[in-house]
């Protein structure tokens, strides 16, 4: 009984902080609304006996990148009257498409289909059990393939990082050490004779 | 350890790339061919690797997310052949236009490497990431011109409307997870086989299938098509335009004859709607179009239409018909953006249609080329691309679907006009007045020789590579 409210507290959390974040004016308030969001599906995962991934939902997401995220939307300048432009004009579609949406998807996914008599809550574990264990072997053992390709994919986000923002040609004024060390005099400075001007 | 010989091509790819990224680093700024070399000589040996361990019959690795059958084996030789030619084609731009991007050849390896990854996956988790790999690197290669505003443009539509298919596609697949319990393909297609929640797995199939009919751009989600081929260096667009189509060929027969065989007669009559819209948009839309990328993007849209009828049979004579379809596809529209590629100068790039008025005089060699390769786009007979549609035609109406084949004929036919208007504006019509010099023979010219004979011998000889689609496809 307790796990079913504190299920429909967060799950009801979820729910209306996703909505306000595209509702809302502020950009940095949608940002911490994401934060809210994110905070109430760790607490969800951890009724499912989830504990890892609720840990690693906060400590990444909350923790680091929605901070970066708010140091992104503090340093762009974003023009809201421009975003906002044809905002009047789209609602009615937009609230036509997204009902029509709500109650096809909702006929659908609700607890017809998806009620506890057709698809059971889950167990709960014996109190030795250790999700981090289990979730440890599973991803280096049964997963390991999709694993390593997870971290090619990290490794081409950085190469395309690099490739998009590093302009050594043009910005860097660094000077190359090798020259340096190998100028000489010569290099540098010209002695020209000048020879006096002669009247014509 | 046998695991680990399953993917041998995948991980000497990686390592090769990893070099790559070295070589490039401590390269000398002159020598920029160094890491076109490297590129090259590394997907020449991992061709090798591949063409050597040709497997009897399937076989599954890593607690079976991997599979490697002769469909996988065919489809990563045709897609590793298919990249040899674009870093020659590509090497030939960077020449012509001073533009040169070395990281151009090491994420199009990290893309192909993503493609490998998707061609033989035999889970939606490896699926999944195989597409990403592939997605991300294309993202960056498109957005890789950063001072034109065209390709930011690009880009950033294609970054956006391809994270939200991804999140369809996702959502799909959290659906069939949902439902049946299991992210395994073979598991999968049992359950959907055997019949129960079948309503479920319809819904998550409409979402897969949006997150399929994206990456191959299919109308109507194929929006971001024009603009990002036109926005694209031409190098990246011959490139987006030829084997991430494989990919995406295979990923439509993983996940819906792999994975949803039971509910064939659904995803048949979905795709069949989608194969007419984009056929008839693409053939359309293309005759309006002036420049000659976004006309190449529109019928790039009708030939995945066409690509899709293959599919709708749902026999293995179908599939194969369609993989037939997007080899040939993907070697004939390489040559079509090779043609830009060769009248491209550091002073001068074609873009417009105009831009080929002529060329016929002045360069008579690549116009004869382009010709032969514009012939086989349109469908005319003794080129590949007529076989490629003969075949498919032939087993859709052999299933017995004789109007959607009576369209896509219509549709085509209406697609050879603008087609053929390219030929007559290169043959017929005066050259302008700062068109086309005529330059020494390079490399590029060399490939893009090849690759219109290739053309014109798999037109002679379609049996050859169909015999091979058809033993690829026999398990089906």
């Amino acid at each position: 009984m307790f796990e079913q409210v504190l299920f429909y507290v967060f799950a009801s959390l979820v729910v209306i902080s996703a909505t306000m974040v595209i509702c809302i004016k502020n950009p940095v308030h949608a940002a911490l609304f994401l934060v809210l969001a994110f905070f109430s599906s760790a607490g969800l995962w951890l009724l499912l006996e989830a504990e890892f991934l609720a840990i690693a939902l906060v400590l990444v997401y909350v923790g680091a990148v929605m901070v970066l995220f708010l140091f992104v939307v503090m340093m762009l300048d974003i023009n809201l009257a421009e975003l906002r432009e044809g905002f009047a004009r789209y609602v009615p579609v937009a609230v036509l498409v997204s009902v029509g949406m709500l109650i096809s998807l909702g006929s659908i996914v609700g607890g017809d289909n998806f009620g506890l008599d057709k698809i059971a809550g889950v167990e709960p574990y014996p109190s030795d059990y250790n999700n981090t264990k289990v979730l440890g072997l599973a991803m280096y053992q049964d997963y390991i393939w999709p694993f390593e390709v997870a971290a090619v994919i990290l490794l081409v986000a950085i190469v395309a990082a690099i490739t998009l923002t590093l302009r050594t040609t043009r910005q860097t004024k660094a000077a190359d050490p090798d020259h340096q060390v190998l100028v000489r005099s010569k290099d540098r400075l010209r002695v020209i004779k000048v020879m006096p001007e002669e009247e014509e | 350890m046998n695991d680990l010989s399953l993917i041998m091509p995948e991980i000497l790819l990686t390592g090769f790339v990893c070099l790559l990224l070295m070589v490039d680093v401590y390269r000398k700024p002159s020598s920029g061919d160094v890491t076109f070399w490297t590129a090259v000589v590394s997907v020449g040996i991992v061709l090798v690797s591949i063409i050597t361990y040709w497997p009897a019959e399937k076989s599954t690795g890593f607690s079976e997310t991997l599979i490697i059958d002769p469909m996988s084996i065919l489809l990563k030789l045709v897609l590793l052949i298919s990249l040899l030619f674009n870093f020659f084609y590509a090497r030939e731009y960077f020449k012509r236009s001073a533009k040169g991007q070395s990281e151009f050849y090491i994420l199009t390896i990290f893309s192909a490497l993503g493609m490998m990854v998707l061609i033989s996956a035999q889970s939606l988790l490896t699926l999944y990431l195989g597409l990403e790999l592939l997605s991300l690197s294309l993202y960056a290669m498109v957005a890789m011109e950063r001072d034109s505003a065209l390709a930011s443009e690009a880009a950033m539509k294609y970054f956006i409307l391809g994270a939200l298919a991804s999140g369809m596609l996702l959502y799909g697949i959290s659906m069939l997870y949902g439902v049946s319990g299991t992210l395994n393909l073979a598991e999968l297609a049992e359950y959907s086989v055997k019949g129960d929640q079948s309503l479920l797995l319809v819904f998550g199939l409409v979402f897969v299938l949006v997150g399929i009919s994206f990456k191959l751009g299919i109308a109507p989600f194929h929006m971001w098509v024009p603009d990002v081929y036109q926005g694209a260096s031409t190098p990246v667009t011959l490139f987006i335009s030829s084997a991430p189509k494989i990919a995406a060929f295979a990923m439509a027969v993983r996940v819906l004859v792999d994975g949803l065989p039971g509910l064939s007669i659904q995803w048949s009559a979905m795709l069949t709607i989608l194969a007419v819209t984009s056929i008839a948009i693409g053939n359309i839309v293309a005759i309006a179009q002036t420049n000659i990328k976004r006309m190449l993007a529109y019928s790039t849209i009708s030939h995945m239409g066409f690509l899709i009828l293959g599919i709708i049979a749902a026999t293995a004579q179908g599939y194969a018909a369609s993989m037939f379809y997007v080899f040939i596809y993907a070697i004939t529209s390489m040559s079509a953006f090779g043609i830009i590629i060769l009248l491209v100068s550091k002073s001068n790039a074609p873009e417009l249609i105009s831009d080929f008025a002529g060329l016929a005089k002045t360069r008579p060699w690549i116009s004869f080329i382009s010709m032969v390769v514009i012939f086989s786009l349109a469908g005319v007979p003794p080129f590949a691309g007529f076989w490629a549609k003969w075949f498919v035609l032939k087993e859709l109406i052999a299933s017995g679907s004789v109007l959607v084949a009576a369209v896509a004929v219509i549709f085509s036919l209406i697609g050879a006009y603008y087609y053929l208007r390219v030929v007559k504006i290169m043959y017929f019509d005066e050259p302008g007045p700062d068109s086309h010099v005529s330059s020494q023979p390079s490399l590029g010219a060399y490939v893009f020789t090849l690759n219109g004979a290739l053309i014109l011998l798999l037109g002679l000889f379609p049996g050859v590579l169909m015999h091979y689609c058809l033993v690829a496809m026999q398990a089906y």
